[in-house]
C-alpha cells in the first residue's frame, strides 16, 4: 500500500500522462475502424461476390502477430504514434466489418422490397432502414474491436508511441512487477471503462420499437 | 388508366416469365389477377412499378409509358403493399404511415393531419399513430400497411397477396372492410392472390394467368358461368361451380320475407307466446317503422323474467345483418363461420326486409346440386 502511494507521489502525473496517449492512440485506431469498415462493410452487402474475398483478407490480417504487424511499419513510417495507430487500425477492421457486413446482409428482405416499392432510393434504404436496424450489431462488433484494441496498445510502447506500454516494458526490463502492474491495471480499467460507455452509446443509439420503451428514455 | 400493350419478361435468354401480355384496366377497377405458382402473376404486377423491369412491350399508366418515368418517382405515385406487410420496425405507425409524404417532403404539420385523417378510415383510435409495429395484431398491422399505400392518395395501387398471411376471420373482416374503402376512394387496384374466394369476393375483374399468359379476363360471375376452357375449370374447382348458383344469386331473390318478429314494447309474456306459435326460439325486435333493434331469444327472457317486463328491456343489439343485394354465398359463408342460425335482412334505413336462415340455405343447396350424382355425399358435407 504504501508502495503504491509512493509511486502515485513519484510518478502520478507520468501515469495520467501515459494513460491519456494509451487512450489517444487506441481511441483515433477505433474511430479510423469505424469511418473505414462501417461503409465498407455496408458497400460489400452490394457487391456480394466481393465481400468472401475481401472479408478473408482481413481475417488474415487479424491472424498475423501484433508485433509484427507494429515492426513491419517502422520501415515505412518510422517510429513514433502513426505506425502504432496505423497497426491497431488494421486490427480493428475485422469486428467492425464483419458484424456490419452481416448485420446489413441480414436486413429483413420484406423490408427493403417495402421500401423499394414505396419509392426509397438506395441512399434512403441504407441511412433510414439498414443502418438504423443494424445498429445493435454494428455497436457489439465497435465495443469488441475497442476493447482489444487498449489491450493490444500496450504493445505500441514496442515502436515508441509511449502508452501505458511504457511502465509495463520499463517493468519487465528492470525486474520492477509494480512497474508492470501501474500499467497493466489502468490498461484494464480504461477497457472495462470503454465498453461501458460504448454500452451506453449502443442503448442511445438503438431505434425503439416499442413505446414502453421510449418512456423510459 | 393502366396499358399493358405486348409486355414480355425473359430471364436468362429463354425462359418466358410472362409472355407477350395485352391488358387494359380502367379508372377505379379492382382487377385480381389470380394462377398457380409461377405463372407470371407476381412478376406482371410488380412490372408496373418497376420492382422487375420488362424486356419487351410497353406498360402504360395515363398514356405514359413508366420506362420514362424515373423509378423512383413513379413509385412514389403508385401504392404498394406486400403480404409480409413490411412495416418499419423502428417507425412508431404515424411514421410508418406517412413515409410516402415524408419522401415527397409534404411539412410536418400535414403529415400529421394525413396521418390521423388515415387512422380513422380503419376505425382505429389516434393513440395507435404513436404506437410501435410489434405492438399490433397481424390484422391492425395489414390495416396500417395498406394506409401506408394510401397515403399520400395515389390513384393507382399495388397489392401482392396482402391478406394471405392473415387467418381467416381476420382476412375476411378486412377484405370487406377494404372493398369499401376501395369503392368509396374510387383507387385503381391491382391484386395478386391465389385465393379464388378472395377473387370472387373482391374482383370487378379476374385475370387468370397460366404460364405467363392471361388465360381469361372477366367479372367473377362471368367466370363462374362461362370458364373459359378446362384450365380455369379446374382452377375454379368442381365445388365453385356447384355453388355457382350460390355465386351469383342475391339474398333477397331468396329471404324469408315475413320473419317472426316482436315490436319492442311489447311484453315477455306475449313474446313467449309468438314464439310457441311460430315455433322459433328467438325472435326479431322492431319499432313502429319497422327498423331493426335487435333480437331477442328464449334463454334472455329465461333469465330475465322476474327482472325484466317489456321486450327492449332485454333486447339484444349486437346482431350480423345483411343487405338484400348481398351475394348468397358470401352469406352462406359468414353464417357458418359465425355458427349463426339466421341473418335479418335489412334495407339501408335500417328496415327489415327478411332473414335467411339455415333452412333457407339448406333449400338453396338442395336445389342447386338437384341431379348430381353425388348429392348424397355433398349434403352430408353441409350438414
Amino acid at each position: 500500500m504504501n508502495a503504491m502511494i509512493q509511486f502515485l507521489n513519484d510518478q502520478g502525473t507520468t501515469l495520467l500522462y501515459k494513460t491519456w496517449e494509451h487512450l489517444f492512440i487506441s481511441i483515433t485506431a477505433v474511430l479510423l475502424g469505424i469511418i473505414v469498415a462501417v461503409p465498407l462493410g455496408v458497400a460489400l452487402t452490394r457487391f456480394k461476390k466481393a465481400a468472401e474475398t475481401v472479408i478473408r483478407i482481413v481475417s488474415v490480417i487479424q491472424t498475423l502477430p501484433s508485433l509484427a504487424i507494429l515492426a513491419f511499419f517502422i520501415p515505412i513510417l518510422g517510429v513514433g504514434k502513426l505506425p502504432a495507430i496505423i497497426a491497431l487500425f488494421c486490427y480493428s477492421m475485422l469486428p467492425i466489418l464483419r458484424n456490419t457486413y452481416i448485420s446489413i446482409k441480414n436486413t429483413d428482405q420484406n423490408l427493403l422490397e417495402a421500401g423499394r416499392g414505396m419509392g426509397m432510393t438506395s441512399w434512403q434504404l441504407i441511412y433510414k432502414i439498414e443502418l438504423p436496424l443494424a445498429v445493435p450489431v454494428i455497436m457489439a462488433g465497435i465495443r469488441i474491436s475497442t476493447v482489444y484494441l487498449i489491450g493490444w496498445a500496450t504493445l505500441a510502447s514496442f515502436v515508441g508511441a509511449g502508452g501505458l506500454g511504457d511502465f509495463i516494458f520499463d517493468g519487465l526490463n528492470l525486474y520492477m512487477p509494480e512497474l508492470i502492474l501501474a500499467g497493466a491495471i489502468p490498461s484494464t480499467i480504461l477497457a472495462l471503462l470503454a465498453d461501458w460507455t460504448l454500452g451506453l452509446l449502443e442503448r442511445k443509439l438503438t431505434p425503439t420499437t416499442t413505446s414502453k420503451q421510449s418512456e423510459l428514455a | 388508366m393502366l396499358t399493358f400493350k405486348n409486355v414480355s419478361k425473359v430471364y436468362g435468354k429463354t425462359k418466358k416469365a410472362v409472355n407477350s401480355l395485352n391488358l387494359n384496366i380502367n379508372k377505379g377497377e379492382f382487377i385480381c389477377i389470380i394462377g398457380p405458382s409461377g405463372c407470371g402473376k407476381t412478376t406482371t404486377m410488380k412490372m408496373i412499378n418497376r420492382l422487375i423491369e420488362p424486356s419487351e412491350g410497353h406498360i402504360l399508366i395515363e398514356g405514359k409509358d413508366i420506362m420514362d418515368q424515373p423509378k423512383v418517382k413513379l413509385r412514389r405515385d403508385i401504392g404498394y403493399v406486400i403480404q409480409q406487410i413490411g412495416l418499419f420496425p423502428h417507425m412508431t405507425i404515424g411514421e410508418n404511415i406517412t413515409l410516402v409524404p415524408k419522401l415527397l417532403q409534404w411539412p410536418k404539420e400535414k403529415r400529421k393531419a394525413r396521418a390521423e385523417e388515415l387512422i380513422e378510415l380503419v376505425h382505429l383510435s389516434k393513440d395507435y399513430l404513436d404506437r410501435y409495429p410489434q405492438e399490433l395484431s397481424g390484422g391492425q398491422q395489414q390495416r396500417i400497411g395498406v394506409l401506408r399505400a394510401l397515403a399520400s392518395n395515389p390513384p393507382l395501387i399495388l397489392m401482392d397477396e396482402p391478406f394471405g398471411a392473415l387467418d381467416p376471420i381476420t382476412r375476411d373482416g378486412l377484405q370487406e372492410e377494404f372493398k369499401d374503402l376501395q369503392q368509396r376512394l374510387g383507387k385503381t387496384i391491382v391484386f395478386v392472390t391465389h385465393d379464388m374466394d378472395e377473387a370472387i369476393k373482391l374482383a370487378d375483374r379476374i385475370v387468370i394467368m397460366r404460364d405467363g399468359e392471361i388465360v381469361q379476363v372477366d367479372t367473377p360471375d362471368e367466370i363462374l358461368r362461362n370458364p373459359a376452357n378446362e384450365f380455369v375449370e379446374n382452377f375454379i374447382g368442381k365445388d365453385r361451380l356447384i355453388q355457382t348458383k350460390p355465386g351469383v344469386t342475391k339474398v333477397g331473390q331468396i329471404m324469408n320475407k315475413v320473419p317472426a318478429t316482436i315490436h319492442k314494447e311489447e311484453t315477455l309474456s306475449t313474446a313467449i307466446k309468438q314464439m310457441k306459435e311460430k315455433r322459433v326460439d328467438s325472435l326479431l325486435v322492431i319499432d313502429h317503422e319497422h327498423h331493426l333493434e335487435g333480437y331477442i331469444d328464449v334463454e334472455d327472457i329465461e333469465q330475465n323474467r322476474k327482472k325484466s317486463t317489456t321486450v327492449s328491456e332485454i333486447v339484444e343489439t349486437e346482431l350480423y345483418k345483411v343487405k338484400e343485394n348481398s351475394l348468397i354465398r358470401d352469406t352462406i359463408q359468414k353464417m357458418l363461420k359465425r355458427h349463426t342460425k339466421y341473418v335479418p335482412v335489412v334495407d339501408e334505413n335500417n328496415k327489415l326486409k327478411g332473414i335467411v336462415t339455415r333452412a333457407t340455405l339448406a333449400d338453396l343447396v338442395y336445389d342447386s346440386i338437384w341431379g348430381e350424382e353425388e348429392s348424397e355425399e355433398e349434403l352430408t358435407t353441409l350438414q
